[in-house]
């Protein structure tokens, strides 16, 4: 290896490692937590967790209420598309797994949507879920 | 009389004419689009097994817990 070609390699990994760190700075900020709004709509029972594994309103919502949740929803369908392609499922197997799952985190108190379709508050026991769900 | 009689005359000849043409707007309604949607969307997900959910559920789990802001 020349030694021109040796600089060039080390300011490729310098360049590199830029590229790794500006890359890296912003995943923190990423996996933040929920927004306050619906972090308080799910914790006042407003809106909960469909079988299907998007929110519902269990509720009429306020316009600004919506908006988030419906962001969140557009959000979700997104990362079920995503991760359902890597696992060669369709969108909607993906998102009836996540909803078994988010049922299933569900915290006491909070509301969940039972097989039948009803809106549930969340006791200290399992929630009712679908046969299928694991 | 005579007209009256001649008027319930064209009415019977007319009625089944417009039964054939009643059942025909009938049939092609029922062919062309009522029902579809919300059966399909149904049916899929009674087709959802619950292998593939069972499959599934590990890598789920591992989106939930990777992307907090949203679940």
């Amino acid at each position: 290896m020349t030694m021109v070609s040796m600089r060039k390699s080390i300011a490729a990994l310098a360049g590199a490692g830029l590229v790794l760190s500006v890359l890296a700075a912003p995943a923190p900020a990423a996996a933040q937590n929920r927004d306050p709004a619906y972090a308080a709509a799910r914790a006042s029972g407003q809106v909960g967790e469909k079988m299907d594994g998007y929110l519902g309103y269990v509720t009429p919502a306020a316009p600004a209420l919506r908006a988030v949740v419906e962001d969140i929803n557009i959000k979700r369908k997104a990362v079920y598309a995503e991760k359902a392609q890597a696992n060669k499922a369709t969108v909607e197997e993906y998102a009836l797994t996540s909803g078994c799952l988010l049922i299933a985190h569900t915290k006491p108190g909070e509301k969940y949507q039972a097989p039948d379709g009803s809106w549930q508050t969340r006791g200290d026991g399992p929630p009712l879920r679908d046969s299928r769900c694991p | 009389m005579g007209i009256g009689s001649l008027f319930g005359h064209r009415a019977l000849l007319a009625l089944p004419l417009m039964g054939a043409l009643l059942l025909i707007g009938a049939t092609t309604g029922c062919i062309s689009v009522n029902a579809p949607d919300k059966p399909i969307v149904i049916e899929l997900n009674i087709n959802i097994k619950q292998e593939v959910v069972y499959r599934l559920a590990q890598d789920a789990n591992a989106t939930i817990e990777s992307n907090p802001d949203i679940f």
